[in-house]
C-alpha cells in the first residue's frame, strides 16, 4: 500500500457548536488526486483548512504524511505545511506586498525550505512564467484582475514545489476561457511535478479536465489522457453535503449515481 | 443570567492569552526588524504632527486655566511648576496615548481585520509564519518604543506652550517660569511620566491587534473591530492612569 498523504478520521469541526464538517473520513494515498464537489456552505473550504491545521477538529484526527497533526506544536506543523501548497478561495495575496514578494514569501519564510537568497528571484520568476504573469513582478495585487490574482495564487502555492497542492475553488466566478486556462495550469502543475492535487470546485467540468487530460511536455498543452475517454486512475471525486461526505468514488460511479443531490453536480450531455 | 457575563469574560481571557503569547514571542526569533521599523515610522513619525499640536495646546490651556485659579491666591508665579507637573505626570501621557489610540489602535485593528477577513492571516500561517511574530510583536515593540518618545515631546512642547502664556499674558520672566518648572519635577514624576506611556503602548497595540485578529463578518466586521479597538483602548487608558497615579502618589 502506498503511503498516505492526507487522511481524515471521523473529523468534526464546529463553529459555536454548529458543525461545519461532521464525521468526515477519507484517505489520499501518495500520487493520487481528489476533486471535492459540494454546494455553497457544505464545508469544502473548512475541509481544506482543517487539512493543513488552520482549523482544529473538535473530534477525530487528521494525518498529514502519516503524522497526526491534531496535537502538533506550531513549529512542527509549519514544517509539515512547507510540503503543502495552498490556493485560498479569494487568493489571499498579501496586499501590502508586490507580486514578486508575494510569490517569494513561502521561499523566504518557511524554515524548512532554506532557499538561498540569491536563488529566490529566479525561482519566483520561473514560477510566475509558469502562469504567464512574469511581467507583473513589480505590481501590487490590487492592480490585477481576479483571474490574474488566482494565477499568482497558483504560482505562490507551487513555488516551493510542494508534494501536495490544495486548490480552493480555483475557477469560481471566472469566465469559461480563464477558468479553462486555470484548469490547464493546475493539470500542468500536477503532471510536471507529479504533485498530489486536491481541488475544491463547484464545476463538474473542472473535475473532468482533471480526470480526462494530461499535460504533454512536447506539445506544451493538454492532451486527452486516452483515446476512449476513460479517466486517469487514482483521481476520485468527493461530494460534500451540509458538512458530510456523501460520496467518494471515480467519475464513472459519480455519473451513475441516482442520488438527486449528487447527480445535480454531474453534467448531462 | 450568567450568560451576560460569559462573552466578556471569554474575551478578556482570550485577550490575556494573546498578550501572553506575544510577550513570550518577544525574545524569540525571527524578529522581522523591517516590520518593526515600518511600524515605528507609521506610529511614531506619523503621529508626530498631531501629538505636537495636542501637546502644545494642552500646555496653553493649562497655563490659562491655572493662572486664573492661582491669581485668587496671589500665586501666579507658580504657573510653571503646576503646568510642568500636571503635564508630565498626567496630561502628556494620557492625551498622547488617546491621540495615538485614535490613530493607531484603529489603524492596527483595521489593517489586521482586513487581513483576517480576506484570509491573509490564514495564508500567512499556511506559508510558515506565525501572525503573532510577524504582525503583533512588531506593533507591540514599535508602540512601546515610540509612545514614550512622543509623550516626552508632547510634554516639552506643552511646557513651551505654557511658557508663551506665562511670558506674554501673565508677565512672568523666562527664568521664573523655566526654573520653577525644572525644579518642580523630580525623579518620581519623570518615572511616572515614562511608565505610563509604556503601559499605554502595550494596551494600544495589543487591543488593536486583538480586535483586528478576531474580526469576522466581512468589511462590516472590520468597521466594528476598528471602533471597538479605539473605545476599549481609550477606556483602559483612563482606568489605568488612575491606578498608576494612585500607586505613584503613595510613593
Ligand atoms: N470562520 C468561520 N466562523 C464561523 N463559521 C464558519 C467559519 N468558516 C466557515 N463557517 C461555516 O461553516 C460552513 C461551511 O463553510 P465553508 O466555507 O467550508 O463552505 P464552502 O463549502 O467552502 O462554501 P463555498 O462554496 O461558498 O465556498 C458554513 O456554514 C459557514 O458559515
Ligand atoms: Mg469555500
Amino acid at each position: 500500500m502506498p503511503d498516505s498523504v492526507l487522511r481524515f478520521e471521523r473529523v468534526t469541526v464546529s463553529f459555536d457548536g454548529n458543525p461545519a464538517i461532521e464525521d468526515v473520513s477519507f484517505d489520499i494515498p501518495a500520487g493520487e488526486s481528489r476533486i471535492v464537489l459540494g454546494a455553497a456552505a457544505s464545508g469544502k473550504s473548512v475541509l481544506l483548512k482543517t487539512a493543513i491545521g488552520l482549523l482544529r477538529p473538535d473530534h477525530g484526527r487528521v494525518f498529514l504524511f502519516g503524522q497526526d497533526i491534531t496535537g502538533l506544536k506550531v513549529r512542527e506543523l509549519s514544517d509539515l505545511r512547507a510540503r503543502i501548497g495552498m490556493l485560498f478561495q479569494e487568493s489571499a495575496l498579501f496586499d501590502s506586498l508586490t507580486i514578486e514578494e508575494n510569490v517569494a514569501y513561502p521561499l523566504e519564510n518557511q524554515r524548512s525550505i532554506r532557499c538561498p537568497a540569491e536563488e529566490v528571484h529566479a525561482r519566483v520568476e520561473e514560477s510566475l512564467r509558469f502562469v504567464e504573469l512574469e511581467h507583473t513582478l513589480e505590481k501590487f495585487p490590487s492592480e490585477l484582475s481576479g483571474g490574474m490574482r488566482r494565477r499568482v495564487g497558483i504560482a505562490r502555492a507551487n513555488v516551493t514545489e510542494p508534494d501536495v497542492v490544495l486548490y480552493d475553488s480555483p475557477t469560481a466566478g471566472l469566465d469559461p476561457i480563464t477558468a479553462n486556462n486555470i484548469m490547464a495550469l493546475i493539470v500542468k502543475e500536477r503532471d510536471v511535478r507529479k504533485a498530489t492535487t486536491v481541488m475544491v470546485t463547484q464545476r463538474f467540468q473542472d473535475g473532468q479536465i482533471m480526470t480526462k487530460y494530461r499535460y504533454d511536455p512536447r506539445s506544451q498543452s493538454l492532451e486527452r489522457a486516452s483515446g476512449n475517454g476513460a479517466s486517469i486512475a487514482g483521481i476520485r471525486f468527493l461530494v460534500m453535503k451540509e458538512g458530510r461526505l456523501v460520496f467518494e468514488g471515480a467519475e464513472e460511479e459519480l455519473e451513475k449515481s441516482t442520488d438527486p443531490y449528487i447527480s445535480k453536480f454531474v453534467l448531462r450531455h | 443570567m450568567l450568560d451576560i457575563f460569559k462573552s466578556p469574560v471569554l474575551s478578556i481571557q482570550e485577550f490575556f492569552l494573546l498578550a501572553g503569547r506575544t510577550f513570550r514571542s518577544v525574545p524569540r526569533r525571527p524578529h522581522y526588524l523591517n516590520d518593526i521599523f515600518l511600524q515605528m515610522d507609521t506610529i511614531g513619525v506619523g503621529s508626530l504632527p498631531i501629538v505636537l499640536l495636542t501637546g502644545f495646546f494642552s500646555g496653553i490651556v493649562m497655563a490659562l486655566q491655572m493662572s486664573k485659579a492661582l491669581r485668587t491666591y496671589g500665586a501666579v508665579s507658580q504657573t510653571g511648576p503646576i503646568v510642568a507637573i500636571v503635564l508630565v505626570r498626567e496630561m502628556g501621557p494620557v492625551l498622547t496615548a488617546i491621540v495615538v489610540a485614535g490613530r493607531n489602535a484603529s489603524g492596527i485593528a483595521s489593517e489586521l481585520g482586513s487581513m483576517k477577513v480576506t484570509e491573509q492571516i490564514d495564508a500567512m500561517r499556511a506559508l510558515g509564519t506565525d501572525p503573532i511574530q510577524k504582525l503583533v510583536k512588531p506593533r507591540l515593540i514599535a508602540t512601546c518604543l515610540m509612545l514614550p518618545c512622543l509623550t516626552a515631546i508632547a510634554d516639552f512642547v506643552g511646557i513651551c506652550g505654557g511658557y508663551l502664556i506665562a511670558y506674554f499674558l501673565l508677565s512672568l520672566t523666562t527664568s521664573e517660569y523655566w526654573n520653577g518648572a525644572y525644579r518642580a519635577l523630580d525623579y518620581v514624576d519623570m518615572t511616572e511620566g515614562l511608565v505610563k506611556p509604556f503601559i499605554f503602548a502595550i494596551v494600544i497595540s495589543l487591543v488593536g491587534c486583538f480586535y483586528g485578529l478576531r474580526t469576522s463578518g466581512g468589511t462590516q466586521g472590520v468597521g466594528r473591530a476598528t471602533t471597538q479597538a479605539v473605545v476599549v483602548a481609550s477606556v483602559w487608558i483612563f482606568v489605568l492612569t488612575a491606578f498608576i497615579a494612585k500607586i505613584f502618589i503613595a510613593l
